[in-house]
């Protein structure tokens, strides 16, 4: 499409404008992060890395940090394992309902975190009368996660032939061959993704983690909702933000190279085919 | 056994779909809807007067209905739901205008090289650390932090502050459906409208905002809803109450309370889901 | 690819027995909490744990300050390791409770009477806990930690909530709760007020209208009827305006008024401590008016699982040393009067052998005219009847303060 130079130029104003607004916070919490002074002031007196040594011998923040790590990948692997199932059936098959699933399957996330929450807060602590633990966050957090895989693996799916499993099939193996040689491999790096993605998504949430954590566990984002007005901890908080904010970017990226072509992030045109007419 | 299995299954096309959905659809309606479904049960409940424990009952003739009554008789509760309704919408509309410009070169004008750069910039923040960008919004806006010290001075008026943060965090959410639905625009078209005589910003009326447009409503879906529940902006940036912080101030002293409030963006995200469908949103999710 | 159309029965009855399962839990889910409702007879073994629930500032065992350890002496005594949880509110020490995770709370007054009722926690056998003969007399027995003349714990200490303001900013040193509560006075400081985020505090603007505005005729600032509650919640309402942040974390109103950010407000005598010791420009008072304030009790679980341990705390808060660390550390009057001889005052944190004098331990000068926390109910108490407003009213009304 032609446009005026003038246009142009404006463009790219904008692009980096945005760019800026999106990231000059994060570089301003990576500046606090190696600032010498205990308070917020601006602009830092001087720098030191003394901060990172003490926020890995913290032992609030260290724990918060394994913590998140293990709910997170427990979390990934339930939701990797429902997750494809669900797009296996919603690929692979016609059948009534199938549109409903979709929708079914994005109502975690897209509902509001707090509703989730309450809503499993409610079931556990008084239907069920059982004690929050790092199981119930478990559960609340690969409910959310399962669209993120669901999304990659059914975008995945689409763009691949079922004929390969057909032919499979056709040459005598049975279904879990199928599954395990032909399936699996195709399936493979978007199924990764997703699970980077969900990873991250666990790592990062705070609000369904508030309704559902018992009250002596604490993830790293929980460690911070509670220590971030700390005064005597203040430094150490800057330098966890920091952390978290690089941390998370990891399998963001990685998940990102693995799914280029697809733009599969938080899952691209799954639920137009279920709609398309059988 | 795995050809006995597979025996058992075969020419059973409904009995395959529903073992490989039996997991999820499970988990989801049971654990998931059930969920939904028992707060919904607990906004009938009320509190014993002086223990302020919950009197649960299963019985439907004993549900009270006082929960609601207070959220819709009381001015208060319609006030700081319509001011939630009101920054969703805001926020929405906001984060829109920003997304266009970058989500446009992205698509349309970028080189693939340069597309592929700016794609990694936006999704790289997507999921790192919501808390931690609002305690940073936080310190730049605190007396002494940066927007002090630039003379620019931080806003202190608590809607525009809370606005500006969410702004922030859910841009992300709105740029990449943008990017993907105007990718899918079609070149050809453009060309086309061009070669018809359209000035381009003709072009930009007629043709690209109508065929975006789906993509607008799939990124509002998360600007909406993220902002519908949030209460850790409001909490940490502002002084005043939004939905999320009636229901996190109310849910240890008064579960049916905050369980009835939490009904209301149940109620509007469902609406809003169920338009955004209508308006074929959910192809670019 | 075959056209694999599965019947739509098979996924309806799918549907239909998840909801089913739904259904069954609901029914059959949740049991009530079984109470023990009876008192220790005599202590056994400690079980080697001890879960608290405490106020800020009431149980450090080193990490805060090294030299303010009260809890390292009684692990290695008694061999209960101590894991405490801090609640920045009553609401959220009662949530905690209910939980029926944790061994014992240091409950203030508006927490107890809501615990007992819910049968939550259990009475005390105080013969079981030798310290508990030095406590002041009037702790004992009082309206918030018994029943019937059963005690259903043991007193911590007690306090005032505080004024505190920035001596640099503001001038001249406030005397009143009018430089929060009075419109012109607070509108000085605009965007820098703060107020307790709990709606316990309507009892503070009830003390407020009490002093100021007689014809309410307001006689108890926890016995407020709808009239007096609704003139509370104006005057709270015309606060807001210059509230800059209500605190519910004591860390948060801390770093508040380190910053700036925050001027003027109520607070508990620990953060005053806290600021000062940092070097901060800070005053504090209690007004003309008087003041609220509390008296917290340590109670012990229905569901305690290390009773035992629980019981042996029990006596080691109440001991004249820690007593006296306690006070000095956190700003109270101690429960217990052997603490407040100078030999432990001299050994304190903040030693000063007045201490007991200036917090007023026995209660002569202001303790006993201060209006501890306590939960307000329907029954007033006097005359009027059944027709004051309960907490639930209050929580209510604190949402619309707030706005």
């Amino acid at each position: 499409m032609r446009m005026s130079t003038r246009t142009t130029y404006l463009l790219r104003a904008g692009v980096a404008l945005t760019l800026a607004f999106i990231y000059i916070p994060l570089i301003v919490i990576g500046i606090y992060a190696f600032s010498s002074a205990t308070t917020l002031k601006w602009p830092p007196p001087g720098f030191t890395l003394e901060w990172f040594g003490k926020a890995f011998d913290n032992p609030g923040a260290r724990d918060a940090f394994l913590t998140s790590i293990k709910v997170g990948l427990i979390a990934t692997l339930l939701a990797l394992v429902l997750g494809t199932l669900a797009s296996l059936a919603v690929a692979r098959h016609r059948f009534f309902g199938r549109e409903t699933i979709s929708f079914l399957v994005i109502l975690p996330i897209a509902l509001p975190g707090i509703v989730t929450g309450i809503a499993l807060n409610s079931t556990f602590s008084q239907v069920l009368g059982i004690d929050l633990s790092l199981f119930t966050v478990v559960v609340a957090h690969a409910t959310f996660c399962i669209v993120v895989v669901y999304n990659n693996a059914v975008a995945r799916l689409r763009r691949t032939s079922a004929s390969f499993e057909e032919a499979s099939a056709d040459l005598g193996a049975d279904p879990w061959q199928t599954f395990r040689r032909v399936t699996v491999p195709t399936m493979r790096t978007a199924l990764v993704a997703g699970a980077l993605l969900a990873f991250a998504l666990s790592f990062d949430e705070i609000i369904v983690t508030t309704f559902t954590i018992a009250a002596g566990d604490q993830t790293l984002p929980i460690w911070f909702f509670t220590n971030f007005a700390r005064p005597a901890n203040l430094p150490i908080v800057n330098v966890v933000a920091l952390v978290v904010i690089l941390v998370s970017m990891i399998p963001v990226y990685l998940a990102h190279r693995l799914t280029r072509d697809e733009g599969a992030v938080v899952g691209r045109a799954p639920v137009a085919e279920a709609t398309a007419a059988p | 056994m795995g050809r006995r299995l597979a025996g058992l299954f075969h020419g059973r096309p409904g009995l395959q779909v529903g073992g490989l959905l039996a997991g999820p659809v499970g988990w989801l309606v049971v654990g998931y809807l059930g969920s939904l479904a028992i707060l919904l049960l607990t906004s009938f409940w009320t509190l014993g007067e002086l223990s302020g424990e919950i009197e649960k009952t299963y019985n439907p003739a004993n549900f009270s209905l006082d929960n609601f009554k207070q959220i819709a008789e009381e001015p208060v509760y319609r006030s700081i739901a319509g001011r939630t309704i009101l920054i969703a919408a805001l926020v929405t509309v906001t984060d829109a205008i920003l997304a266009f410009p970058i989500a446009f070169y992205m698509a349309k004008v970028a080189s693939p090289r340069t597309r592929s750069v700016l794609v990694v910039s936006v999704l790289l923040p997507l999921w790192s650390g919501y808390l931690v960008k609002v305690y940073t919004w936080r310190t730049i806006m605190s007396g002494g932090g940066v927007l002090s010290w630039a003379g620019v001075g931080a806003p202190t008026d608590d809607m525009v502050r809370v606005w500006l943060v969410m702004t922030y965090l859910w841009l992300p959410y709105m740029i990449i459906p943008i990017y993907a639905g105007l990718e899918r625009i079609s070149d050809s078209l453009l060309s086309a409208s061009e070669d018809l005589g359209g000035h381009p910003r003709t072009t930009f009326r007629r043709v690209i905002v109508p065929l975006v447009f789906p993509a607008v409503v799939a990124g509002s879906i998360f600007t909406f809803s993220l902002t519908l529940g949030d209460f850790i902006t409001p909490l940490l940036v502002s002084k005043t109450q939004f939905i999320g912080n009636v229901v996190y101030s109310n849910f240890s002293n008064d579960l049916p309370l905050a369980a009835a409030f939490s009904t209301v963006p149940v109620v509007v995200m469902v609406v809003y889901l169920l338009v955004a469908r209508r308006l074929g949103a959910f192809e670019h999710l | 690819m075959r056209r694999l159309t599965a019947r739509p029965e098979r996924l309806a009855w799918l549907v239909v027995s998840a909801l089913a399962s739904v259904v069954f839990a609901v029914g059959c889910g949740g049991g009530d909490d079984d109470n023990g409702g009876e008192a220790l007879s005599q202590i056994g073994e400690g079980e080697g744990e001890l879960n608290l629930i405490a106020w800020a500032g009431y149980v450090e065992d080193g990490s805060t300050d090294p030299k303010v350890d009260w809890v390292s002496d009684f692990e290695k005594e008694t061999g209960c390791k101590v894991n405490v949880k801090v609640g920045n509110t009553s609401d959220e020490m009662v949530q905690l409770m209910r939980t029926g995770q944790y061994d014992g709370v240091s409950a203030s007054g508006d927490a107890t009477l809501r615990l007992i009722e819910g049968g939550d926690v259990d009475p005390v056998n105080t013969d079981l806990v030798p310290n508990y003969e030095d406590v002041f007399d009037g702790l004992k027995e009082q309206p918030y930690n018994s029943v019937d003349g059963q005690m259903y714990g043991i007193p911590h200490g007690r306090g005032a909530n505080l004024l505190m303001w920035n001596t640099d900013e503001v001038q001249p040193d406030p005397d009143s709760w009018s430089v929060v509560f009075d419109p012109q006075e607070s509108s000085k400081y605009a965007g820098h007020v703060t107020a307790y985020d709990n709606p316990i505090y309507i009892a503070d603007a009830g003390l407020y209208l009490m002093k100021h505005n007689p014809d309410l005729g307001i006689t108890n600032p926890y016995e407020l009827d709808e009239g007096q509650l609704d003139a509370a919640v104006d005057l709270l309402k015309d606060q807001n305006a210059n509230i800059g942040e209500y605190w519910a974390d004591y860390t948060k109103e801390i770093s508040a008024f380190a910053n700036g950010d925050t001027l003027v407000g109520t607070t508990w005598p620990y953060q005053y401590l806290t600021l000062q010791a940092d070097g901060e420009p800070v005053g504090q008072t209690i007004p003309e008016e008087g003041s609220t304030g509390w008296s917290d009790t340590w109670m012990i679980s229905s569901e305690a699982e290390h009773p035992n341990c629980m019981y042996l705390w029990f006596n080691h808060i109440l001991e004249p040393q820690v007593q006296a660390d306690v006070a000095e550390w956190f700003g109270e009057a101690p429960a217990n009067s052997v603490a407040c001889e100078p030999k432990y005052l001299k050994n304190g944190p903040f030693p000063d052998v007045n201490h007991c004098e200036k917090y007023d331990a026995a209660g002569e000068e202001y303790l006993d005219d201060l209006f501890y926390w306590t939960t307000p109910v329907s029954d007033c108490g006097d005359d009027r009847g059944d027709v004051c407003t309960t907490y639930d009213d209050w929580v209510q009304a604190w949402t619309e303060v707030k706005g």
